[in-house]
């Protein structure tokens, strides 16, 4: 079903519920609360939120104190920004002295399509990923976003979650209450001809992929990494052994990024075929998300293709 | 702790960051001889803190945002037995705990720093939860003056002011010069008092070796109600130490068996002159 609830929204409307019985839950912005949707949090609970006007250094550094004195701080700034322009401070002031800080980049990938590289975020889980003791998570859609952010109410450390911009399409039924476990991928569909594993936005074009190549009597099993870092190996193993072929889709730079995750894991444990699907090593060429995955193959069609070519089915 | 006692104390903890550098090869000597009173100052008399019970959630806090200066700050926990005295020896070495910037795994130290522009960013988080909490604790941090170079400091300073953190002293080492030389050379930072003023901080400005003024003035602080203050503390680089006093190279030259051996004299000659002070006052 379409939703009309981005995952930005579900993340303040959780916190908003959640910090009715918890008064450590802050939020802080940079100039951002219009685009975190984070207004009705501000009013609601103006104590517990902070304004820190547009910097982004000075924000993970604040959140950094705040976690220090006992507080749960969710950091709050477009993914672009708070990504690169924070990394140090997100670098020794969250992963280095381990503090309790949640950083919440939002309208992340390509979610502000036409406004250019400057605000697209295709390297951030790189750069993340590479940095010891600080998780990093993307949800899929509104219902995964609600579990998740109520995981890191309760997860003490520092943990990077990338949100678009966008309503997504759900991947998960209305009535899914399955937990949300960090570090813990959710097999959304069985299969032994080849895995595609995808995180975030790109998890609904995984499995838009799935049924078009069942359609053609191909069994094809979809992982949700919605935990980039750690890594669920075992799960991603399980995949290689059981099917013999991996393709990764995400809405990130080809480089560094979940494809690299997975094939870090596989090349040095169970070396399988694999195709990486993301976004070439250029500034990302201006649309909507869905003109922009199509122009870069992230579609059904493109990786139902590449799948195909992979079982030996199409030469 | 009596001021001629903090003077005698200062004086002993230049000795033994001097002896420690001196083993390990290694260190900051100039920042840390400079921001000794000041530490000195601020854990032996201003600071409400329980060595015993470091993570005291009503402590004072302290933030080393120069933590290249290490070396003050490592011999003054141990001397007041955060840790065992002991482990100075371990200073830079394989595997120690004590390398050469705060480290949180250490007791006593509350966050990680060294990369400069971060300190006064999570000392106002410190102050903004103490004000939310309704907690009466204090947050000082400590900067050197070649940090104010750094743009998030401006930041902080910004966030400070605006949301009137009188629980916040920031505190500039003010000793001049930066590993390539005069401040004023690499990167002119001056009027800083001016500077501080116009973000909306109170500033005072101090002798950093005039122990009985740095005492008065860190102790005095909020004296703006809803104002963060800014305590400009004049030092000298290795301070105490005749032959590196002002001398860029000091930032972080090691001394030599000769060197040493001068710097303890000159400093040891200085302890007496105050035991015997001291001796005199308590009379």
């Amino acid at each position: 079903m379409m939703s009309t609830i981005p995952n930005r929204q579900m993340i303040c409307e959780t916190l908003m519920e959640l910090a009715k019985d918890d008064r450590d839950i802050m939020v802080l912005a940079s100039d951002s609360r219009g685009s975190a949707l984070m207004g009705p949090f501000a009013r609601a609970y103006p104590e517990q939120f902070v304004e820190v006007g547009i910097a982004e250094q000075n924000i993970v550094g604040i959140a950094a104190g705040l976690a220090h004195s006992g507080k749960k701080p969710f950091v709050t700034s477009p993914a672009c920004f708070l990504s690169m322009r924070s990394i140090e401070q997100i670098k020794v002031d969250a992963a280095y002295s381990q503090t309790n800080v949640k950083l919440v980049g939002i309208s992340g990938g390509i979610s502000y399509g036409a406004l250019g590289m400057s605000h697209h975020s295709l390297q951030d889980i790189a750069v993340m990923r590479a940095i010891p003791g600080i998780a990093v998570i993307l949800p899929a859609d509104r219902h995964e976003t609600k579990r998740m952010t109520e995981a890191l109410v309760r997860h003490e450390g520092p943990v990077y979650i990338r949100v678009g911009r966008n309503p997504v399409e759900d991947v998960y039924d209305e009535a899914d209450d399955g937990e949300f476990v960090i570090g813990k991928a959710v097999t959304m569909r069985e299969g032994g001809d080849l895995a595609i594993i995808a995180a975030g936005e790109t998890v609904r074009v995984a499995l838009d992929t799935e049924a078009l190549l069942r359609e053609m009597g191909v069994s094809c099993r979809v992982l949700n990494m919605h935990t980039i870092k750690p890594l669920d190996a075992e799960a991603v193993l399980r995949a290689a052994r059981e099917t013999g072929r991996i393709i990764t889709v995400e809405e990130h730079s080809v480089h560094g990024g979940l494809g690299a995750a997975v094939a870090e894991t596989v090349i040095q444990h169970h070396p399988v075929p694999m195709r990486i699907f993301g976004i070439p090593d250029e500034p990302a060429i201006a649309g909507k998300t869905a003109e922009v995955f199509r122009h870069y193959g992230i579609s059904a069609e493109t990786i139902a293709d590449a799948a195909l070519r992979l079982i030996g089915r199409k030469r | 702790m009596d001021i001629i006692d903090l003077k005698i104390k200062a004086t002993q903890i230049r000795m033994d960051l001097l002896r420690m550098i001196h083993r390990a090869k290694a260190g900051h000597t100039g920042g840390s001889l400079s921001n000794t009173d000041i530490l000195t100052a601020l854990y032996y008399r201003v600071m409400r803190i329980n060595p015993a019970d470091p993570k005291w959630p009503d402590r004072d806090r302290f933030i080393a945002s120069k933590g290249h200066a290490v070396e003050s700050l490592w011999c003054i926990l141990a001397d007041l037995g955060f840790f065992p005295k002991e482990e100075l020896d371990t200073f830079c070495q394989f595997g120690t705990r004590l390398i050469g910037h705060p480290n949180n795994k250490v007791p006593g130290v509350e966050m990680n720093t060294g990369a400069l522009g971060h300190g006064l960013s999570i000392a106002v988080g410190m102050a903004l939860a103490a004000k939310r909490d309704g907690r009466d604790y204090r947050v000082f941090c400590l900067m050197g003056d070649g940090e104010q170079a750094e743009g998030s400091v401006w930041e902080a300073a910004m966030a400070g002011a605006h949301y009137g953190l009188d629980n916040l002293v920031g505190i500039i080492d003010r000793n001049g010069l930066q590993i390539s030389g005069p401040t004023e050379d690499v990167m002119a930072i001056e009027p800083l008092d001016a500077k501080w003023e116009a973000f909306g901080w109170h500033v005072v400005s101090v002798d950093g070796h005039d122990m009985d003024a740095l005492v008065s003035v860190l102790e005095s602080a909020p004296e703006a109600r809803g104002k963060p203050t800014l305590v400009l503390a004049r030092t000298v680089k290795a301070r105490g130490v005749s032959f590196a006093e002002n001398v860029p190279g000091w930032h972080h030259k090691v001394p030599n068996d000769e060197e040493l051996r001068r710097a303890l004299a000159e400093l040891a000659a200085y302890e007496e002159l105050l035991q015997r002070e001291g001796g005199r006052a308590r009379a």
